[in-house]
């Protein structure tokens, strides 16, 4: 079944971007009845999904701005 | 003194006298839970740890004591000469015989009126309803972008940053820096407060550390309450200490106990929680996968189960193994039948070799035949003029004579 959706490669997939599919494909495999390829397929584009999902949270760096009036500087804790 | 009383039988114990007085002073309500303000003298801190001191007006004085044990909440040092009020109870310390007011708690005089003015302004502002659960906003459980206002040098700044470090570091942090009391916090407070709310983001944290009700005094400031509950993306309060109520913490639409607790209401979401769920799903993945290829093999196997027990081989050796299974149970009865038909038909082929015809020859009997039709000539009338004779081995014509 072709999606609405063109499919993206993981790579440039964003954390909510990435972590939403991975949901669809889970609820798919639970509910729909697909073939062992079909499945296969889905199986390891979620398995993908999710590696992509970890590296995202695990190199993710808070990005701090500091704000005067209307304009927004990134912020630098030895300025303080 | 009248004549009656020089006269009266009734003589008190200088301890039933002073019972009686002390019960009397604690039986009068207003005097057991009381607000006294006064200058401090005499003031004494022994080393059992309990404070004594005087506290006085122009034209009286009072005896009061502080307990050791409620001693350490003093949020002041006290001095000879300090003007404060003291909170306590009126009772008397009979071997000494005088009336003290036990305290509590001490003070400065100024934070009486403060709390005045707290009250009032809280009764008006809950009256006009600005207060009420219902305006409260829900807190989105996955802020891309996290408003800060406080002061860039305080601790309270510190332990945010690093609490939406552990938490969720996917978000965005805007800080907006502004003085946290004195008379210029307020106004400053509540620019900061729109030029925020300009960026969109999708919460506020308003915090403080700790302080006197005179150091958090800004944030009951009327002007700055109203913008709070005006704010356009909901508002967390985290001024102050645990028990640190300011009218912000009202107006907003979460109340923390501290700064950092403030960073914790805003990301319900964590990294942490976050690195689980996806866990969970690769694990669910697998065992769906699991779960069909043992589908899928049991289908397979289930077909080639049914093709084996229908196919012509098998009903082959199905008939084979009846065989085996009858020889089995029948056993010996069977190789003895065998054996005498075995013998039987041994002796039966022998006299059928006896009988063969073609074996009588032998013995120096002869066939004859019609030549006409081949018919046996069995009897004088039979015979022809040409006849054939048989012997054992061949045959030759002859003429009747």
């Amino acid at each position: 079944m072709p999606k609405n959706v063109t499919i993206k490669p993981v790579d440039e997939l964003s954390y909510e971007e990435a972590m939403a599919e991975l949901e669809k494909i889970v609820a798919t495999l639970e509910t729909d009845q697909k073939s062992l390829d079909q499945a296969m397929q889905l199986f390891e584009r979620g398995q993908a999904l999710a590696v992509r999902c970890n590296a995202l949270l695990e190199a993710a760096q808070l990005k701090i701005q500091k704000l005067t009036g209307d304009m927004l500087v990134s912020y630098s804790e030895e300025e303080e | 003194m009248s004549q009656a009383s020089i006269f009266s039988t009734i003589r008190w114990s200088v301890t039933d006298l002073t019972r009686r007085i002390r019960e009397q002073l604690e039986a009068d309500e207003m005097l057991q839970d009381l607000w006294v303000e006064g200058e401090i003298s005499n003031l004494s801190r022994p080393a059992s740890g309990h404070v004594y001191f005087t506290l006085k007006d122009p034209s009286a004085a009072l005896k009061c004591v502080m307990w050791k044990s409620d001693a350490p909440r003093l949020k002041i040092q006290l001095k000879d000469g300090m003007a404060v009020e003291a909170h306590g109870r009126i009772s008397v310390y009979d071997a000494g015989g005088q009336y003290q007011l036990y305290t509590d708690r001490i003070r400065p005089i100024g934070e009486g009126a403060l709390y005045q003015e707290f009250l009032r302004l809280k009764e008006q502002l809950e009256k006009e309803g600005l207060f009420a659960p219902e305006r409260k906003r829900a807190i989105p459980e996955f802020p891309r972008i996290i408003g800060v206002i406080t002061s860039a040098s305080g601790a309270a700044w510190r332990d945010i940053l690093n609490t939406l470090q552990r938490r969720q570091p996917l978000a965005k942090v805007i800080l907006a820096h502004s003085p946290v009391q004195g008379d210029g916090a307020a106004p400053a407070l509540i620019e900061a407060l729109d030029s925020i709310n300009r960026q969109k983001p999708d919460v506020i944290l308003l915090a403080r550390g700790g302080g006197s009700i005179e150091d958090l005094w800004a944030f009951n400031e009327e002007a700055l309450v109203r913008a709070v509950a005006a704010s356009k993306a909901p508002v967390i309060c985290g001024v102050g200490h645990e028990t640190d109520f300011t009218l912000c913490d009202f107006a907003a639409d979460m109340r923390a106990a501290t700064p950092t607790a403030s960073a914790e209401l805003a990301t319900p979401i964590t990294r942490d929680g976050q690195l689980r769920q996806i866990k969970e799903r690769r694990i669910i993945l697998t065992s769906l996968m699991n779960e069909l290829i043992f589908k899928t093999r049991e289908s397979i196997f289930g077909v080639s189960n049914r093709l084996r027990l229908l196919s012509p081989t098998n009903r082959v050796y199905n008939e084979i193994q009846k065989l085996d299974e009858l020889s089995r149970r029948s056993g010996s009865a069977v190789i003895h039948l065998f054996q005498f038909h075995s013998l039987l038909v041994n002796s039966l082929s022998k006299r059928l070799v006896a009988l063969n015809p073609i074996g009588v020859l032998s013995r120096g009997y002869a066939i004859l035949t019609r030549k006409q039709d081949g018919r046996v000539v069995a009897s004088v009338k039979d015979a022809t003029q040409e006849m054939k004779v048989r012997v054992s081995d061949g045959e030759f014509g002859v003429t009747k004579a």
